[in-house]
């Protein structure tokens, strides 16, 4: 972005304007670009989430707004938007108003760093990863204040849950980043996909066993910050009747939605670029724009298929209690992850360079897991097709 | 145990507080003093070859003819699988039980209905107050005679037939 | 239900030492979790439940009043009100009482198409029970496969009577209808089908690791405080009680019937945990659908209601009668006056007594595990207040 702005400068292209002023105004457009990319990628992931759901529940989920219902989460958001904002009449009016824009921004600032190709990030900083540990920790003081600001014992509950939780779970999720970074000496987002290449064995997946076992402590308790089941204590329907998000409702709800959408997708997107690769394709092309949409596309699939893997997961488990929330951070992930991060250091000690056969010999384990899995489906599918095709009206 | 039996040892532990006569129905029926209720089901329970340890249903009954409260505990014993009804009746002006629910802790609550439904008052037991209606009810529903009010708290209890619209 | 006196008899238990504020939590009626209007008074210490105090009375419909009202016939369509999740078995409860009253005896085939309906009935109560189960503790998955199964059968007792809530099926003296042609074809596919998906919601949530931590060893009910507090049905044999009432004190065809009754045998955690009661219920719908091959196979002809006056007036006396509905023991308690309405009728519920039992169960639990408990006792609410 400094380039593009810098150029911009350069080339009299903002003739006339005073160089802060139109530092101002690139970033006022990038913010604006986004903000509205943000907004897709929340909606279609909420329709998404929606119909994989339905599909996991042998429901159909929405199919009426335009061709299976794809725009549904438009027609949701004018819905929302229209309604009327409440706020309790005991309620911490300031914070109360303040709580939903404070967790869109934590989350809507971690887009900053996100590499969605080579050339397409907005701002590569050196500390990328440090600065989204940072940022998303706003979206737990959004919650909190939301929690506390709605004087309902409900949603202070789900706030103090939220809190304790995020902040637990910070802590493994942040060793198994530095695991990660202990093999590119870099923060930089970027830095840490050109460390890895195109292809499958030359991810930090398959790197070596402690990268794999930091990938899944990683994804469990990024996770659990960002809400998701089994950890969705927070907002538990069934508990805590809406959680931190009991009194709100109209455009404020809708905002805290947002964020929950937002973030499984910088989950998958923080996940695909430590671990998978990120935005690598192969040299097929030179061309610049070919390049950048394959690179940009890559990078959407592999993120997409962990927020499907979220969805997934969601559809298929119950949640943890809170004391078993603890319980599994501290008594588990925390010793794991330490003793893991030692384990990779003494790794990087014997080989500095990596080891292709260990490389080669991860990936193959993966693939036989993968085999193993999707026969295991294939068994479960044969067996319960007959009963699939069953009319429900019969 | 058969019927006849329990009635027996019954009546050789409390004497006149109990019946002669054991009636006989669908589950036999011993009657006993108001009085002597609390008494009657703790032997019930404690003797070890009657072992009734479960009251499986507490139901009081207007008999409006009698001019009486009669209040049924039907007992039931999952050591001994038999069965056994108590009676006990009570005034219809002002129907005083001593409590069992230091006996059965579920007494509690059916004692609480009982209370609530048709009025009848149990000594001792340390929570007695309106179960299923609201705490200001005026009546007792399930009394013969009661009359449902006009309205409660400002909603009517009536409304005109469909019918004659 | 109580209005004002809640606070009564609330004295706050301080620890020695450790002086925490307690939280006031009012959990609904109007709560996602609370099976229709329940109210809890939970008094916290954070997320530590000092106890929940049940507050009943939000769906009282005065049932037992009406009964005195609209005579022995015309009660019918209100007993399927007191249990509308398993309508059946209420049904059957008052035409038994109401049989036993005046001695009437039910034709064979009329027996054979109430154990079908009951049993059909108890299925999907069990399917209810399970998912929300699932739901309560997090799980929405097992809940919306659950009603795919039971809508099924509500299309089978649609055929059966033309309702699928409630069903006002039976009559007394027998049912009101036979069954329909080709119902035993359906009726005995559908049980076929269903039997093997038993297996595969057990691999789905009965067996995943996160389910069963929260289910075990959570609300323990040792056998003597299950008895001593009147639990019945599944709560009841989940303590290690085999105790049902359709093999201990038979009632209809079950006797010719064979069939087991399934405990809990504390396979994860303690004897009479929350997993035991869930798991008997589990077990329970393959024992109805081995009742349920054996009755489609075996039904006789002949017509399915005795003759009973419509001017029904049985001879003074009272009875008893249990049957053995979807959430236990139902007790019918029918006092007749030699007239044509009932003196007195008092319906005592499984769901009243586990309803009662839950202040005793939640001392020391945490919040989440207070829905979790609801749902393994199979808490109905209007079954609490009638």
């Amino acid at each position: 972005m400094q380039q593009l702005a810098d150029s911009l400068l350069q080339t009299g292209f903002l003739q006339g304007v005073p160089t802060e002023a139109g530092y101002a105004l690139v970033i006022a457009f990038f913010a604006f670009v986004l903000l509205n990319f943000i907004m897709l990628i929340a909606g279609v992931t909420s329709w998404l989430e929606r119909r994989v759901w339905a599909r996991i529940q042998s429901r159909v989920g929405p199919n009426r707004v335009g061709p299976q219902g794809v725009i549904q989460w438009l027609a949701d958001g004018i819905k929302n938007i229209m309604k009327e904002d409440i706020v309790p009449a005991e309620a911490d009016r300031p914070l109360f108003k303040a709580a939903p824009y404070l967790a869109m921004m934590g989350f809507f600032a971690t887009f900053a760093v996100i590499p969605f190709g080579d050339g397409l990030v907005v701002a590569d900083l050196n500390v990328g990863v440090l600065y989204i540990t940072a940022v998303t920790a706003l979206v737990v003081v959004g919650i909190l204040m939301a929690g506390w600001a709605s004087n309902n014992k409900w949603a202070l509950l789900g706030g103090i849950r939220s809190a304790a939780q995020i902040i637990s779970y910070e802590i493994p999720a942040g060793i198994a980043v530095i695991t990660v970074v202990l093999f590119t000496g870099s923060l930089s987002m970027q830095t840490i996909i050109r460390a890895q290449g195109w292809a499958p064995w030359d991810w930090f997946l398959f790197a070596n066993p402690f990268l794999c076992i930091a990938s899944f402590i990683f994804f469990v308790s990024a996770l659990a910050e960002g809400n998701r089941t089994p950890f969705d204590l927070p907002e538990a329907e069934s508990e805590l009747v809406a959680g931190a998000f009991t009194e709100y409702s109209g455009l404020r709800n809708l905002l805290f939605f947002l964020v929950e959408w937002g973030n499984l997708y910088v989950i998958g997107a923080l996940y695909t670029t430590m671990f998978l690769g990120g935005w690598q394709i192969p040299p097929i092309t030179e061309q610049p724009v070919i390049q950048g949409a394959l690179q940009f596309a890559t990078f959407f699939a592999k993120s997409y298929f962990l927020v499907f893997v979220a969805m997934w997961i969601r559809g298929t488990l119950p949640r943890v209690r809170v004391d078993q929330l603890m319980t599994l951070c501290w008594k588990y992930l925390v010793p794991i992850t330490f003793a893991n991060l030692i384990g990779a250091m003494i790794w990087f000690v014997l080989f500095p360079n990596g080891l292709a056969i260990m490389r080669f010999a991860m990936f193959a384990l993966g693939v036989a897991v993968t085999i193993y899995f999707f026969s295991r489906i294939l068994f479960h599918l044969r067996r319960a097709r007959p009963r699939l095709r069953l009319n429900p009206i019969s | 145990m058969e019927a006849a039996e329990i009635h027996r040892r019954l009546r050789d532990k409390l004497g006149n507080a109990v019946e002669p006569t054991l009636q006989d129905g669908d589950w036999p029926a011993c009657e006993v003093r108001a009085a002597a209720v609390a008494e009657a089901c703790r032997f019930l329970r404690d003797d070890p070859d009657l072992r009734f340890d479960c009251l499986s249903n507490l139901s009081a009954v207007d008999r409006k003819a009698a001019d009486q409260i009669e209040v049924h505990y039907h007992l039931f014993s999952y050591a001994h699988r038999h069965q056994v009804v108590v009676k006990a009746s009570s005034p219809r002006l002002d129907p005083v039980l001593p409590t069992v629910s230091n006996v059965w802790p579920i007494a509690n609550w059916l004692e609480r209905e009982a209370f609530d439904l048709m009025g009848v008052t149990f000594v001792n037991h340390p929570d007695l107050r309106r179960i299923l209606m609201p705490e200001d009810w005026v009546g007792h529903p399930l009394r013969k005679d009661f009359v449902e009010p006009e309205e409660y708290h400002g909603i009517s209890t009536r409304r005109e037939s469909l019918l004659k619209i | 239900m109580s209005t004002a006196g809640i606070e009564i008899g609330l004295e706050r238990e301080t620890p020695a030492g450790l002086e925490t504020e307690e939280m006031t939590l009012n959990m609904g009626p109007q709560h996602p979790s609370t099976h229709g209007v329940l109210r809890f008074v939970v008094k916290a210490d954070g997320e530590v439940m000092r106890r929940a105090i049940p507050d009943i009375g939000y769906l009282h419909r005065s049932i037992e009043k009406i009964s005195e009202k609209v005579g022995y016939h015309g009660f019918m369509p209100y007993t399927d009100r007191v249990d509308y999740v398993s309508a059946m078995q209420c049904n059957q409860g008052w035409a038994m009482a109401c049989e036993k009253l005046a001695s009437i005896e039910v034709p064979r085939r009329g027996e054979y198409c109430r154990v079908i309906a009951c049993e059909l009935g108890r299925i999907a109560s069990h399917l209810i029970s399970v998912g929300t189960t699932g739901m309560d503790i997090g799980a929405f998955t097992p809940f919306t496969h659950a009603l795919r199964e039971r809508e099924r059968i509500n299309n089978l007792l649609e055929e059966l009577c033309g309702a699928r809530l409630t069903f006002n099926y039976m009559r007394i003296g027998g049912c009101a209808w036979d069954i329909p042609p080709g119902f035993v074809k359906r009726a005995s596919e559908f049980v076929e089908q269903f039997e093997p998906l038993i297996d595969e919601y057990n691999e789905l949530i009965s067996f995943n690791k996160i389910y069963v931590e929260r289910l075990a060893n959570v609300a323990i009910v040792p056998a003597e405080m299950a008895i001593a507090w009147n639990l019945v049905g599944p709560n009841l044999r989940g303590s290690g009680v085999k105790y049902d009432v359709r093999k201990d004190v038979p009632y209809s065809v079950y006797p010719e019937l064979e069939f087991d009754v399934p405990v809990g045998t504390g396979e994860r955690g303690t004897l009479g945990d929350s997993y035991d009661r869930y798991m008997v219920r589990m077990n329970e719908m393959k024992e109805s659908c081995r009742i349920l091959r054996q009755a489609l196979g075996g039904i006789p002809e002949g017509p399915v209601i005795a003759k009973v006056p419509r001017t029904f007036k049985p001879p003074p006396g009272e009875v008893y009668v249990r049957v053995e509905a979807s959430r236990g023991d139902m007790g019918w308690f029918v006092v007749s006056d030699g007239t044509a309405f009932p003196a007195r009728t008092h319906i005592r519920t499984g769901s009243f007594s586990a309803m009662a039992i839950i202040e005793e169960l939640s001392k020391g639990l945490m919040i989440a595990d207070l829905v979790a408990v609801i749902a393994s006792l199979d808490i109905v609410a209007p079954e609490v207040d009638r």
